[in-house]
């Protein structure tokens, strides 16, 4: 019986267990969608204010984590070693400010959007706009490289056409963005967090388990090898790294500099982004907002944790499967993304064998680094449904990450610019159609921006989280902490902030000054464009408490928001799931 | 105490709280993943350099034990203050 099951389970091929595995999640997906509809702006917005904490914990897991979280992350710490950690440090630690100095307070102010929360501390329209086009400029950047995501999965996998996948992506989204708004998103999430954990743990536990015999992936990259060497894996792997002339694996190339203002810029800019922190609008009470951040966390980190492992698995059995090894040998795998471009490989001494080396003029290998997740399966000789339900974690990643970031956008301007700039008499109803609307309307550029990605596509990690660090923390720390911040001071931080980081980011990182990309000797402070976020939040927070010193403090009514926002009892009705 | 103090007073505890988690946080991310990374680089524990380790392990782990400390220490100051509601 057992023979002519696993018989079976071999004959099912990797795009027949494809299409199973994303056709089963989808229609879950939808399932969701129809069950939990949006019935007001409050529910639309906020998921009526009631999620509980474990709920809200793995929705925010699952909206935190994107296409390049899933598919991204483990090949980029692969090659750049030690590196890596700044995405690691950085994309963890901001959880820690958000449940120290953001979370409990935005909940216990109680309204739908960070503009929301920074028009009415700052008492003026013109601080919610400046807000409003920053929510907007974040969250667009970050949403095309989701579509592209999704784009990538489908043709890759599926081998649809990249643009059709992108329109099936975006029906699926429109769906239940549309439908369901945050409590519809909210519920496909925490789904979406169920499938993409045990898609990225399922060959994370089988590699472990064939490269060092431990099923834990975090203990496994630091065990003995199970070939019998009595070599520990990273030892081996610093050693071929070495040999090969590229930077010693545990120890990285980046300036200590660089480094440290990463790590910075991207906790911070973790810490500001509205998709983020609008989660922690939804949950009932201010201690709920708490500890569903640190759930979140809990579950990021079991994925985050095991990113790592996966790279130094994934590095080293690249390295031993092809280095030096002849071309004609290559396994299947190698000859199925060389078909994609993502490994390409010219004999440029026409010996037949692969050399592998950091010296360009002699390398014959180039690795696309997205092929670390996307074909470790395939290089560790998994099984078949194994290799599918890479497709599917990817799937969910990418679609839940776009889902929270289209909220954003439709609340933005359904509520903070119609309802409260341009027609505040607007109905229930009508606010409900325009929430609805402007979703239709954020998919649509999306997934424009997905089938034609701009070329700051590149750029959106730089740039998401450089703008959200410059603007929404410096603003949204002073307003809680800072009882006499005044208006002037934060719309001066961050015009500030945000002017300063587009500049930088277009001379170091466009090179649209210049004629060229100038060189990294010319960067501040040597600090690069990643990085580059948190001075431009420092000058946000020196600009914002000197323009303050000189204007007058903030009106009387304000300061007792402040002290309110402080004491979590009493924070408001919520509408029961 | 009137109402005015003991949110003052609530307030004070609270911020003394955050700084010492944020000062730990510090000090595992940007103090032993990044600027000892290399005096903890020479200690080894199993196959990881202590450095590494702290910078690509440790650090997270330390960040969520951060946050459940928070959490368990607000909830009991929310008791203290009757602000638990």
């Amino acid at each position: 019986m057992v023979m002519i099951r696993s018989l079976i389970l071999e004959s099912i091929g990797v795009q027949t267990w494809t299409y199973i595995l994303v056709g089963v999640s989808f229609a879950l997906y939808i399932g969701i969608a129809i069950w939990s509809r949006a019935n007001s702006t409050k529910e639309f917005y906020v998921a009526g204010g009631g999620v509980s904490p474990w709920a809200n914990g793995m929705a925010t897991a699952a909206d935190w984590m994107s296409a390049a979280s899933f598919i991204g992350m483990a090949g980029i710490i692969s090659f750049a070693g030690y590196d890596g950690a700044v995405y690691l440090m950085g994309w963890t630690g901001g959880y820690v400010l958000l449940a120290l100095l953001l979370a409990p307070y935005l909940r216990k102010f109680g309204k739908f959007t960070v503009p929301d929360f920074i028009g009415d501390r700052y008492y003026s329209n013109k601080a919610r706009i400046v807000a409003v086009l920053c929510a907007l400029l974040v969250s667009f950047t970050y949403v095309a490289g989701q579509m592209q995501g999704v784009g990538i999965v489908f043709s890759r996998f599926l081998e649809v056409d990249y643009n059709t996948g992108v329109i099936i992506g975006m029906f699926i989204v429109l769906f239940y963005a549309v439908l369901g708004g945050m409590k519809g998103i909210t519920y496909t999430q925490v789904a979406q967090y169920c499938v993409l954990i045990f898609a990225f743990m399922v060959p994370a536990i089988f590699i472990s388990l064939q490269m060092t015999g431990n099923p834990v992936p975090q203990l496994g990259f630091g065990s003995e090898l199970s070939d019998g060497s009595g070599t520990f894996l990273l030892d081996k792997l610093d050693g071929l790294s070495t040999e090969l002339g590229f930077d010693e694996y545990t120890v990285g190339s980046k300036s200590l500099i660089d480094v440290f203002a990463i790590t910075l810029a991207l906790m911070v800019g973790t810490a500001g982004l509205p998709h983020v922190i609008v989660r922690f609008f939804t949950v009932k009470r201010v201690k709920d907002a708490r500890k569903s951040a640190g759930i979140a966390l809990l579950l990021i980190v079991i994925l985050y944790s095991t990113a790592p492992a996966v790279a130094a698995f994934a590095r080293t059995n690249l390295i031993e499967t092809v280095s030096n090894k002849p071309y004609a040998d290559v396994p299947q795998w190698f000859k199925k993304w060389e078909n994609t471009g993502l490994i390409s490989f010219t004999d440029k001494n026409n010996d037949g064998l692969i050399t592998y080396v950091k010296d360009e003029s002699v390398n014959e290998l180039v690795v696309n680094r997205d092929i670390m997740v996307l074909a470790n399966p395939e290089i560790a000789k998994l099984p078949n449904w194994v290799v599918a339900l890479v497709a599917a974690g990817g799937l969910a990643a990418a679609l839940s990450t776009a889902a929270g970031l289209l909220l954003v956008i439709s609340s933005s301007v359904s509520h903070d610019l119609i309802k409260k700039v341009f027609n505040p008499k607007i109905s229930e109803k009508g606010e409900l159609i325009a929430a609805r609307l402007s979703a239709v309307g954020a998919v649509c550029v999306a997934g424009y921006f997905g089938i034609n990605p701009p070329d700051f596509v590149a750029a959106v990690v730089a740039l998401a989280f450089g703008l959200a660090a410059a603007s929404f923390f410096p603003a949204i720390v002073l307003g809680i902490f800072y009882k006499r911040m005044n208006k002037e001071g934060a719309i001066a931080g961050m015009v500030v902030g945000i002017l300063i980081m587009l500049w930088y980011i277009v001379k170091f990182k466009f090179g649209w000054l210049d004629d060229t990309i100038p060189n990294k000797s010319e960067w501040w402070f040597g600090i690069s464009p990643e990085g580059f976020g948190s001075i431009a939040m420092i000058l946000n927070f020196i600009v914002a408490i000197t323009v303050m010193k000189f204007t007058k403090d903030p009106p009387e009514h304000v300061q007792e928001i402040v002290e309110n926002i402080r004491i979590p009892s009493n924070a408001g009705n919520a509408i029961e799931h | 105490m009137t109402n005015k103090e003991k949110a003052k007073a609530y307030w004070k505890e609270n911020i003394r709280y955050v700084l010492i988690l944020l000062t730990i946080w510090f000090l595992v991310s940007y103090g032993a993943g990044i600027l000892f990374k290399t005096e903890l680089n020479t200690i080894k524990i199993a196959g990881f350099k202590l450095g590494f380790w702290f910078a690509q392990q440790g650090s997270m782990y330390v960040f969520v034990i951060l946050i459940f400390v928070y959490v368990h220490l607000m909830n009991k100051l929310d008791k203290k203050y009757g602000y638990d509601s």
